[in-house]
């Protein structure tokens, strides 16, 4: 019997094998920060592959929200994480058997290995049976495991390691120290002298005493009198260490190829769900969007960028939400509007949102439906760059080139502000044709900019502002509303607020 | 091993709280003069005359079994100083051995020093009951010498002495140990090692079990760093156990202290009052409720202790009465009585003699004073809101037959007023089944009690010859409308130094 994947469905999608990199878009959508949050702490097991390939199949994701919800249910989660624990404890055991020369030091940390692993996997078979989880993901791996632990190659296993550790401890013997030496032999049962001292003085006990037991430093080697004690403990016991000997020759390959790969693929929803948890003790809100490719009529209720949210929560201060909402033939989000009012975070919440949930991952927001993307392009304005000899605008128009040579009627554009580098009515051009070519593709695209003339240039096209509160226009709300372009970016405000305007910065001046 | 000296069934407990109102108790009755005649500059006594002082007894019983044991103490004071010294110098000794160290070897070597010190410390002990039991007639030193002789038997110094010696360990050690993590010894468990006579390897390896042994080289340096760390390791558990024995030894001899010290402050107090000629007695103590409280030549201990020449008693019989007021002369001895009614009433309920020829009264439920103060600073409240507040304090704890003692109170304010809440407070504790006695120059509340004939009050006052000289006696009187304040006037004008008066903020 076999078992695939916790993280795939069929075998078709299976990462194994092929290095992924990171996606080009990961740097202008933050969707790094988000990742190295994620699997912060969990190095070992080489996450980011994992959220480098997006699914292409509803199913897939299916699959994956299942896991991910009977994780949520309960105390699997829990369990989950004490036999991640374990076989983490394995690993290290295993890393000191490797570390030691003494080959009886060696096998002895080899078989604390096998312990632990033997207890993993029968806590984990037994929990999940209690648990009872319900998605195909789970019950697949359960029946897998069930099988397992029946199998004689686990049982035999676990009669071995018993066996060796009850003649192991067994070997109790007798060290007897003088001034210039030691002799070693079995023990035989001589009574605790200490029990004996302290009946003696017993009777002027008035109350508590203090502990004056010494806590001695602990290093896994041993120096050559305790090596010398060993050695004679093991001409005492000669079979006990002989069954040791080649009990660890036998068992060196004795992790299963597919416990071992769970308890890596686990690990994308246990670190997925520690970062949810962090976030939703601060009040944000998580959902499973519905993610459909049959249409593109897509929307988020109280949606926001996770790598924003994460980095205000850390600092104690709250994020602000925002919905969108595609009806019919409506394709294209404009977002205009202030400075420094959100336009930004807003693009980037909307590719994230799709991005996450083509993971397979619950998104942070309310409520949603999402368009399952085949390719996901970004064009954010960036530094002119040397190398290319390029002007900047002539990059844009090179990226731009690039990126709708490659794109499919299925895939998500977001742009912020291109064509900046030019006169405004040059800039109109451009995008205008731009957006020709994309309403021709039918693509999903969020466009941030400041023409607002481009809100208006045909009717599959959604514009949204972002706000200021109406008394103060110098304060923003953060919040992208879904209303016509209105042309002013209060820039002049944060001017006065700053004594920057004509009069004031004259005053201040000539003061 | 207890001595119960301080009360039959339990130690005394040096944790115990203090009643809440320790520090005005201490203030108003002058008691850490009484506190330092007990003793002596010595700390420990100080602490201890403290607690026994301020924690009454609430019971006849157990106040009789104190002035039982202080009884014998007072007959046999050089024999209960030698065992209190005894106790003194074991855990001073132990003080200047000890040394703290991270080695079991080292631990356990520290622990055998103390020990064989101990064991002659307690032999001193066992050797004054021995000799001087018969001489104690007390249940509480009768239980203390029995348990010392059954408990401290020759059978028993031979068994530690054999342990002084086994300890030693001079031929070697031995252990057991068990295969740990990476198979290094662990759980390491000292066993006895047997029978000198028989030789001690023969014994050990007697029947000739299977074994092999290993000498280091002589030059082997590290080699014998690793064996002597793991006779630490070997030693680590007898060690703490012989270190905790001394602890336990030591704790004897600490309790002893404590149940000693309290005795010891009695005898360095009565020494005093003896050289002065001042009169002592041991109290009778009376069920709470039974409103008693008679004494002849009482005085104030406090101050006699700080001057040379005696002071001079007072009689009083209240017995079957709630409340006694004091009024009278200026520097008539007022405050001095009053406060005397407090120290020996603190003295008794610990168990002490009193300063007085014969003492008699009842136990009381919690002693409290409500003393005039000094205009506070804080600007917080007014005097008399300040004065109130605390008579609210001494509301919230105050008890069914407790005693409280009001000097002077409630006069920050026009006469009319003073006298109308001391009336109340008065009368509302007396009915409370509360005893109160009241110095006060509040005309209109002593007098207005006086003319209300009332059968369970005594009204005490002051005594002025005609030549306005004190007597510094309170024979029993009708409050007057004058305190003689103005001899007072004239006593300072003739620059005569005045009678030192020892209370607080005057």
């Amino acid at each position: 019997m076999s078992f695939p994947s916790i993280l795939f469905a069929g075998p078709q999608d299976h990462t194994n094998g092929q290095p992924l990199d990171e996606p080009d878009f990961f740097g202008d959508l933050n969707l790094d920060q988000i990742v190295a949050a994620v699997t912060a702490g969990r190095d070992e097991y080489d996450l980011k592959p994992f959220f480098y390939f997006p699914l292409s199949r509803t199913d897939e994701i299916e699959y994956r929200h299942e896991v991910m919800q009977d994780l949520e249910r309960g105390t699997l989660l829990e369990l989950i994480k004490s036999f991640s624990q374990q076989m983490s404890t394995m690993r290290e055991h295993l890393a000191q058997a490797d570390g030691l020369y003494n080959m009886y030091q060696k096998e002895a940390w080899f078989l604390d290995a096998v312990e632990v692993y033997c207890d993993a996997v029968k806590c984990l078979e037994e929990g999940l049976l209690r648990e009872a989880p319900r998605s195909q993901g789970f019950l697949a791996f359960h029946d897998y495991l069930v099988s397992y632990v029946q199998s004689d190659r686990f049982t035999v296993l676990l009669a071995e390691t018993r066996k060796v550790r009850a003649d192991l401890v067994a070997a109790k013997y007798c060290i007897f120290i003088t001034g210039d030496g030691f002799k070693v032999r079995k023990y035989e049962s001589e009574p605790d002298y200490s029990v004996d001292v302290e009946e003696t003085f017993e009777k002027f006990k008035q109350g508590a005493v203090k502990d004056y037991r010494v806590t001695f430093p602990w290093w896994p080697q041993m120096n050559h009198i305790e090596a010398k004690i060993l050695d004679f403990v093991v001409r005492l016991y000669p079979e006990t260490f002989s069954n040791l000997d080649s009990y660890h020759a036998k068992n060196c390959n004795f992790v299963d190829e597919a416990i071992l790969a769970f308890d890596r693929e686990i690990q994308f929803y246990m670190a997925f769900l520690d970062h949810m948890a962090k976030l939703k003790r601060a009040g944000l809100k998580f959902c499973y969007p519905r993610v459909v490719n049959d249409s593109k009529e897509v929307y988020a209720h109280e949606g926001y960028d996770l790598a924003l949210a994460h980095k205000l929560v850390s600092e104690g201060s709250s994020i602000v939400c925002n919905d969108f909402q595609l009806r019919d033939g409506e394709r294209v989000v404009v977002v205009t509007g202030p400075n420094q009012g959100g336009k930004t975070t807003f693009a980037r919440a909307f590719a994230q949102l799709h991005y996450l949930a083509a993971l397979g991952c619950p998104i942070p927001g309310r409520e949603a439906r999402l368009f399952l993307f085949d390719f996901l392009f970004t064009h954010f304005g960036r530094e002119e760059d040397i190398k290319t000899m390029r002007g900047k605008l002539e990059d844009d128009l090179v990226r731009i080139h690039a990126i709708l040579n490659r794109a499919t009627p299925n895939s998500i554009i977001v742009m912020n502000e291109i064509f900046t580098s030019t006169t405004l009515q040059d800039a109109l051009f451009l995008s205008k044709k731009v957006m020709e070519k994309i309403r021709e593709f039918d693509l999903l695209c969020v466009w941030v900019t400041f023409i607002d003339e481009l809100a208006f240039f045909s009717e599959h096209i959604v514009s949204m502002i972002s706000t200021v509160v109406p008394e103060n226009p110098a304060q923003r709300t953060f919040k992208i509303l879904r209303e016509p372009a209105g042309g002013n970016s209060y820039a002049m405000t944060i001017a006065e607020k700053y004594r920057l305007t004509y009069e004031t910065l004259k005053e201040r001046i000539e003061s | 091993m207890k001595a119960f000296l301080m009360h039959k069934d339990r130690d005394f407990d040096l944790e115990r709280e203090l009643p809440p109102n320790e520090k005005a108790l201490a203030q108003d009755l002058a008691l850490p003069v009484l506190f330092e005649a007990m003793a002596l500059d010595d700390e420990f006594l100080l602490e201890m005359a403290k607690r026994a002082v301020l924690s009454s007894l609430s019971d006849p019983e157990s106040i009789l079994y104190r002035q039982d044991i202080l009884q014998d103490c007072l007959k046999n004071s050089s024999i209960v100083r030698d065992i209190y010294n005894v106790a003194v110098e074991s855990i001073e000794n132990r003080q200047k051995q000890w040394w703290a160290t991270r080695y079991p070897s080292t631990i356990m070597f520290s622990a055998v020093e103390a020990l064989k010190m101990f064991v002659g410390q307690l032999r001193k002990l066992r050797t004054i009951a021995d000799e001087h039991a018969d001489k104690f007639d007390s249940d509480g030193f009768a239980r203390l010498f029995s348990m010392l002789i059954a408990e401290l038997d020759d059978e028993y110094f031979t068994r530690i002495e054999e342990y002084l010696s086994e300890l030693k360990m001079r031929k070697g050690m031995l252990m057991s140990a068990e295969l740990g993590k990476g198979n290094k010894a662990v759980n390491f468990v000292l066993h006895k090692t047997l029978d000198k006579k028989q030789g001690m390897l023969e014994r050990i390896f007697g029947r000739k079990p299977l074994a092999y042994s290993f000498r280091l080289s002589p030059r082997d340096e590290i080699g014998a760093k690793a064996l002597s760390d793991l006779r630490d390791r070997g030693l680590n558990i007898v060690a703490n156990v012989v270190a905790q024995s001394t602890d336990h030894i030591l704790s004897f001899f600490q309790m002893l202290r404590t149940e000693l010290a309290f005795y010891v402050g009695c005898l360095n107090l009565h020494e005093q009052l003896i050289q002065k000629r001042e009169p002592v007695c041991l109290p009778v103590p009376a069920e709470p409720g039974r409103r008693k409280n008679s004494f002849r030549g009482l005085y104030d201990v406090c101050l006699a202790l700080s001057v040379t020449q005696k002071v001079i008693g007072n009689d009083m019989n209240a017995d079957q009465k709630d409340m006694v007021i004091i009024t009278g002369a200026n520097q008539g001895g007022k405050s001095t009585f009053l406060r005397s009614i407090g120290q020996a009433q603190l003295m008794m309920q610990a168990g002490m003699f009193v300063p007085a020829e014969f003492f008699c009264s009842e136990v009381c439920n919690g002693i409290f004073t409500h003393y005039r103060r000094e205009e506070d600073n804080t600007m917080k409240s007014g005097k008399l809101d300040e004065e109130l507040r605390r008579m609210s304090d001494i509301a919230d704890d105050i008890k069914q037959n407790a005693l409280v003692l009001f000097n002077e109170s409630f006069a920050a304010t026009y006469e009319k007023d003073g006298s109308e809440i001391a009336r109340q407070v008065t009368t509302a504790l007396v009915e409370n089944e509360v005893r109160v006695f009241f110095v006060t120059h509040l005309y209109d509340f002593a007098h207005g009690l006086f003319d209300s004939k009332m059968r369970n009050a005594v009204f005490l006052r002051a005594e002025r010859k005609a030549d306005g000289t004190r007597t510094f006696k309170l024979p029993e009187g009708e409050p007057l409308r004058t305190s003689y304040g103005e001899d007072l006037y004239h006593k300072i004008l003739t620059t005569l130094s005045p009678t030192p008066k020892l209370s607080a903020g005057k």
